[in-house]
């Protein structure tokens, strides 16, 4: 009964900024107080730093950054996982898609990173996709406790456990991802 | 109503007093309630005794124990907790709303108990197994928008609850504990449900059991399957209950198995099958489902087309040429959910043939702010031209017009919710670059029963003064990315003479607006203010000001130390009779 259900409640808890971020000097790196921090009606993308700036947009008044922003446009995250759920067979787009393997699993999924906007969006998505239970991170023992453990590979082709690096710079630097079994795992825990 | 008198008394009060009491029995509304027992205290104390159905907007506001000690003969309980930005992940997971204190509250109080309607509650599995221990009685339970309970917890109630007539699971997270929870159901005789609906739970259910219990439930007429029941099995289960007037269908699509496929003329008998199979389910006024919809079986449901009051179609990803053909039978359409894949095309279709339509939603496939705009201003003018009735509105989309909000403006005077989301933060008018203050200016003061309003794309101060001038019977705004100085806020606290919830996000707003709204915030449910600019000094104040608010201050990463900026990262509030939580976690700063 005390199972694993609160342990994506208790995988928030964790902080999983560390000190190393991307983002201008002086700015705490998040959007949305960048944002706030706007005086007057001047609203170009001039004003914002931009990491991920991608296609055009043909209105005068292109959105000033690509980032994603926390909750914005307000629709449930139980309503955005079900739909990426089917979508991965669909068009591609502009979208940001990685290869997901899963342990056990006959088949590879397709999975667009830009659906998500944190650690916790993207485990819940796992979760759903694959129908397994992944659970609580932690810093000091990555997943312990769960039967799986998710993993990328990342630019340089090394497999890193997911949750160790700050959102932003896993979704630029991860290839793709695979959903180990935690007994097959223990390695990569301990590169931490 | 109430029983055998216990007063008997030969004193003239005590008699007015049960005739009271016998009146009030047939009173129903809350409002008129509240009113009631504002006339004296006998009156407070006949109503107390009377009132059945108790609804608490914030489980914060007061204690359970004051709830309980008022009003003593109770049978349903709604509570609601986490504010709605919770939703969108604005709220830090472990914050509070937990279910267990009222529950235990209640075990003893209300031992008659009957119903138990929660929305955006903690609920645990511990909160379910005492909900079936505590009341003999129990009948229904609504969990909405409700996490931290799985198919445990709900494998209790089944099991216990003997007289369950209702279980409806809406939008909930419900985790996968292993429990077959559908084979729990008492194992022989008929049973009392009249609504199972479960569309929300991730996990697969036993088929043959729920199979069997929908065959000997003959009083069941809500049934929500969710996105594990293909439409194989939707179709057994419909002929075993043919008397459902509410069907939630599940992924109305064949089992993903290779050989399936090349049976196409086996696939043309079984869509002619499950025509049938609605044909025959005469009473359904009411579909939802089609999670992972194989758009080739729609045109199944069309023999209950012309029935339906409404429609869910926003798991549906379905272009207008595959929604034509059903939407033109659905004539008395009230209700109609869909996804932007409909397109304006989609759109125009519903505004042709829909003239009943009270409610529209329309849902983004592509949630993201560079994404392909399939529905825009046209899609919404189109709408407003054919359904002159329309009551409540929410419309995602990525480009808008002012014209296209005016014409609704004046189109559909009736307008009670009226929610557009322009995607893209910032974004004008995308004809005229103009901001989109006109449009939504023109909404509150066309729309005189405007209620419920959401406001979004490049607004400035002018949006706020139209919003507080004509807005006057507003009770619930939304804003995000909005707004030039505090005076927006100012006209917006100053002006709603009938605001209850207002939820800010990214905007400038700052502390001498926030105070604009000091006379103003004992009557409201609450203010949320997030990335904004507020500071802990001008939260304080107010603090101070209204010793009965509670003021919480915390940040959306649940950091505990010092703010990173001057602002306040998320700023909740709202008044209590019992003073500041107790179970606030440590990130949570209350003032």
């Amino acid at each position: 009964m005390d199972q694993t259900r609160s342990t994506l409640d208790l995988f928030n808890n964790v902080d999983l900024t560390t000190e190393l971020r991307l983002g201008l000097p002086g700015s705490d790196g998040k959007p949305e107080n960048v944002k706030s921090s706007l005086s007057g009606n001047k609203r170009t993308s001039s004003e914002m730093g931009s990491s991920s700036c991608t296609d055009e947009n043909e209105s005068r008044y292109s959105p000033p950054t690509k980032e994603q922003v926390v909750g914005w446009p307000p629709v449930r995250s139980y309503r955005k996982n079900i739909l990426q759920v089917k979508k991965t067979e669909s068009e591609m787009g502009s979208g940001m898609y990685v290869k997901v393997s899963m342990d056990g699993a006959p088949y590879l999924r397709k999975l667009d990173l830009k659906m998500y906007q944190s650690y916790e969006e993207l485990i819940k998505g796992l979760q759903v996709m694959f129908k397994c239970v992944i659970g609580l991170y932690s810093e000091r023992e990555g997943y312990n406790g769960s039967q799986h453990v998710p993993t990328y590979e990342d630019k340089d082709g090394d497999w890193m456990l997911v949750g160790d690096v700050p959102w932003e710079m896993f979704i630029s630097s991860c290839k793709r991802l695979r959903i180990m079994k935690s007994c097959e795992a223990r390695g990569l825990g301990e590169f931490v | 109503m109430p029983e055998s008198n216990d007063h008997f008394t030969p004193y003239p009060d005590h008699v007015l007093e049960n005739v009271l009491e016998n009146v009030l029995a047939f009173l129903h509304s809350r409002r008129d309630r509240n009113a009631v027992s504002l006339v004296c205290r006998s009156w407070y104390r006949a109503e107390a005794y009377t009132r059945s159905d108790v609804f608490i907007g914030n489980c914060y506001a007061l204690s359970p124990r004051r709830v309980t000690d008022r009003f003593t003969r109770v049978r349903s309980v709604t509570i609601k907790g986490k504010p709605r930005f919770a939703d969108f992940s604005l709220l830090p997971v472990n914050w509070g709303a937990h279910f267990t204190p009222w529950v235990s509250g209640m075990a003893n109080a209300y031992r008659t108990l009957e119903k138990i309607h929660l929305k955006r509650m903690s609920v645990t599995d511990d909160d379910l197994a005492a909900v079936a221990n505590s009341f003999p009685r129990f009948k229904e339970l609504v969990l909405v928008c409700c996490d931290g309970f799985g198919t445990a917890g709900i494998a209790a109630v089944v099991s216990r609850c003997r007289g369950l007539r209702v279980l409806e699971l809406i939008e909930d997270e419900v985790s996968d504990d292993y429990v077959d929870w559908i084979s729990c159901f008492p194992a022989d005789g008929p049973t009392n449900l009249e609504s199972l609906m479960f569309d929300c739970v991730e996990s697969p259910i036993n088929f043959e059991s729920l199979e069997n219990l929908v065959a000997r439930s003959p009083l069941l007429k809500k049934l929500g399957l969710n996105r594990f029941v293909t439409i194989g099995q939707l179709h057994r289960l419909m002929t075993r209950a043919p008397q459902l007037t509410h069907l939630g269908t599940g992924s109305f699509s064949p089992p993903e198995q290779p050989e399936q496929h090349e049976h196409h003329e086996n696939d043309n008998n079984r869509v002619s099958d499950y025509v049938s199979a609605f044909a025959s389910c005469k009473s359904v006024v009411c579909l939802s489902g089609f999670r992972e919809i194989a758009p080739e079986y729609l045109p199944a449901i069309i023999p209950v087309c012309a029935n339906l009051s409404s429609l869910n179609l926003s798991f549906a990803n379905i272009n207008a040429e595959q929604l034509k053909p059903v939407i033109r039978h659905c004539h008395k359409l009230r209700v109609f959910w869909a996804l932007d894949s409909i397109g304006d095309e989609g759109l125009q279709a519903v505004a042709e043939t829909c003239k009943d339509l009270r409610e529209l939603r329309v849902f983004p496939i592509d949630a993201t702010e560079n994404g392909e705009g399939l529905v825009s201003e046209m899609g919404l003018l189109a709408i407003s031209i054919g359904c002159r009735k329309l009551q409540s509105i929410l419309y995602f989309c990525q480009q808008m017009t002012n014209a296209a909000v005016v014409a609704m403006s004046k189109n559909c005077p009736d307008l009670v919710v009226f929610r557009l989301c322009i995607i893209g933060r910032f974004s004008p008018d995308h004809v005229t670059g103009e901001p989109m203050d006109e449009g939504f200016g023109a909404i509150v003061k066309n729309c005189k029963k405007l209620t419920r309003l959401a406001v979004s794309g490049l607004l400035t101060d002018r949006a706020f003064s139209y919003i507080g001038q004509y807005g006057k019977l507003v009770r619930t705004l939304s804003v995000a990315f909005a707004g030039d100085s505090d005076i927006g806020l100012k006209y917006v606290l100053e002006g709603c003479t009938n605001l209850q919830k207002l939820e800010i996000r990214d905007s400038p707003f700052g502390d001498s607006g926030l105070w604009s709204g000091l006379p103003r915030f004992y009557n409201m449910r609450f203010v949320w203010m997030s990335s904004c600019r507020v500071t802990r000094e001008g939260c304080l104040d107010v603090a101070r000001q209204l010793p009965r608010l509670v003021v919480e201050v915390f940040r959306r990463d649940e950091e505990e130390g010092g703010e990173k900026s001057d602002f306040v990262n998320t700023l909740y509030m709202y008044r209590s009779l019992d003073g500041p939580r107790a179970d606030a976690p440590r990130f949570v700063n209350i003032l």
